[in-house]
């Protein structure tokens, strides 16, 4: 069953077309990998689900339920997390207070969710007062996904997570993220293959603001083609 | 030591004056990024209202409280029908409230006239406290513990409350707290009236202060008000505090020794800090606290 539709999303950021017609569902309970170069429209879509930059025509549904069009607040309450590409950590706050203020409008059992988290990502608990602003790269990373699930566990729209960190981190990520699709559905974009295709259920490959091939990521692995063609991977 | 004690006195109690028109505006840039140039029209109005209400019921305690809640009411006209709509514009923002700021201005003359008010203190602030010879006014200490007060209460407020750490998460990174499920146009509603209403008691407090209130003191405050948000750092509270009491206190001094210069000195310190530390004495990213 589709947990989230995008259909048809056209997107403008200012003079420029982003999204161009872009249609692609996410599966309850899946990983759901969207790849694509830079500036392909990977972001755009996130944040265009997210309502931060809506779109001037098409729709999001999430559980049936059309999103596209509502603040983002309010997306949020309905149980969806986001990740941004630049991490979005509150510098000043300490990691006690930056997954308290991700409690604040959760749904569900918050304390269940902050427990597991602490255990997937023991580092948040080590520096539990520390100001998130003098985390590590990774570390960073770490709270910015536990922030997310901890606000909305239904889908966790993931923004490049692997970006800028050490191949040992990233790893260690991925296997975090699959550990976390045994209770949530994950929407991911990602640049780096290797890693991506290892964890991911489904794809989506972007390509000048519109999806140009999606199917199941094991036939990707060994489609070399299109693998050469949209990703550059020989 | 007597000139001394009084003169720290009145700086302080200047300063904690000052402070209390900083702090909104320093909350309001640091959270909604807008210069809201018409702070100071606020503070006027609290200052007339307040002093209208005193003169009216003999209550100074009513006088404070009406002052608050007009300062408020306005706030809330502003934020709602002419900031809203302009929201991430920095130049229409700055010609609106500019705007605002002279339309308040003037419509106090509608109300009260276009000549100054003379303002008393109330009876049970009245005189002084002496100390081995020192005196000190009683008003001014009575400002100086509302402000210290306020600010203490402001300090709680912003680090040991949800809303208070969503406003210094806010303060840092606006689009994500909405992905937290935040609604930050309430946000900054709040953040507004709480900076309009703390304008307006800065007024209703200043009015018995300084004896005499005026239509046009709403501006002259609000720049002293612009040059302490700058020097703390633009959206530091502590910030705030800090650069009223130095230059309240330093104000204080140098009208008292080197009078000619008094004006020049705020912008002198300005210019210092400017130059040594361009985002204020407290000034980091994101140190709303």
């Amino acid at each position: 069953m589709s947990l989230l539709k995008l259909d048809n999303l056209e997107t403008y950021l200012g003079q420029y077309h982003i999204l161009q017609g872009v249609s692609m569902s996410v599966e309850e309970g899946s990983i759901t990998v969207l790849f694509g170069r830079n500036g392909a429209g990977k972001t755009t879509t996130l944040r265009t689900i997210m309502g931060f930059n809506p779109s001037t025509m098409g729709s999001v549904h999430y559980h049936d339920q059309k999103i596209s069009g509502i603040p983002t607040h309010l997306i949020s309450r309905k149980g969806i997390g986001y990740v941004p590409e630049n991490q979005g950590i509150f510098s000043a706050l300490t990691v006690e207070e930056t997954l308290n203020l991700a409690k604040a409008k959760s749904t569900g059992e918050t304390e269940e969710k902050m427990e597991w988290m602490l255990e997937l990502f023991p580092d948040l608990k080590k520096f539990w007062s520390k100001k998130s602003g003098l985390l590590s790269g990774g570390q960073k990373q770490m709270l910015a996904i536990a922030r997310a699930y901890i606000n909305g566990d239904g889908l966790l729209l993931i923004d490049e997570p692997s970006k800028g960190l050490s191949p040992i981190m990233v790893e260690k990520l991925m296997e975090s993220i699959l550990k976390m699709q045994e209770k949530t559905t994950i929407l991911l974009v990602e640049q780096n293959f290797l890693m991506a295709s290892e964890i991911g259920d489904y794809f989506y490959i972007m390509d000048d603001g519109k999806i140009v091939h999606d199917g199941w990521m094991q036939d990707l692995k060994e489609d070399k083609e299109t693998c050469q063609k949209y990703l550059g991977i020989a | 030591m007597e000139v001394f004690i009084n003169l720290l006195v009145n700086g302080v109690s200047t300063g904690l004056l000052i402070f209390l028109l900083a702090a909104g505006l320093t909350l309001i840039f640091g959270l909604m990024s807008v210069l809201n140039f018409a702070h100071g029209g606020l503070f006027v109005w609290g200052a007339f209202s307040g002093a209208w209400i005193f003169k009216e019921t003999n209550s100074f305690l009513l006088a404070i409280a009406g002052a608050v809640a007009v300062g408020m009411v306005l706030g809330w006209v502003l934020e709602r029908f002419l900031i809203r709509p302009v929201y991430g514009n920095h130049v229409r923002q700055l010609l609106i409230t500019l705007g605002g700021m002279l339309v308040l201005s003037e419509s106090i003359k509608v109300f009260w006239g276009p000549n100054p008010i003379r303002v008393n203190l109330p009876a049970w602030l009245e005189g002084s406290y002496q100390f081995d010879g020192i005196i000190i006014i009683k008003y001014r200490v009575f400002v100086i513990v509302v402000g210290l007060l306020l600010y203490l209460a402001l300090w709680l407020l912003l680090s040991r409350t949800q809303i208070g750490l969503m406003i210094r998460a806010g303060v840092l990174d606006k689009e994500m707290v909405q992905a937290l499920g935040i609604n930050v146009k309430g946000l900054f509603t709040f953040v507004f009236l709480l900076g309009a209403g703390l304008a307006a008691l800065g007024g209703a407090l200043l009015a018995p202060y300084s004896g005499v209130v005026f239509a046009e003191m709403g501006m002259q405050y609000a720049i002293l008000a612009f040059i302490v948000v700058i020097i703390g750092g633009m959206g530091s509270l502590q910030g705030s505090a800090l650069a009223s009491l130095i230059v309240g206190v330093a104000g204080a001094f140098m009208a008292y020794y080197i009078p000619d210069l008094s004006l020049a000195l705020n912008m002198l310190l300005l210019a210092i800090v400017l130059l040594v530390k361009p985002t204020g004495l407290l000034g980091e990213k994101g140190s709303a606290v």
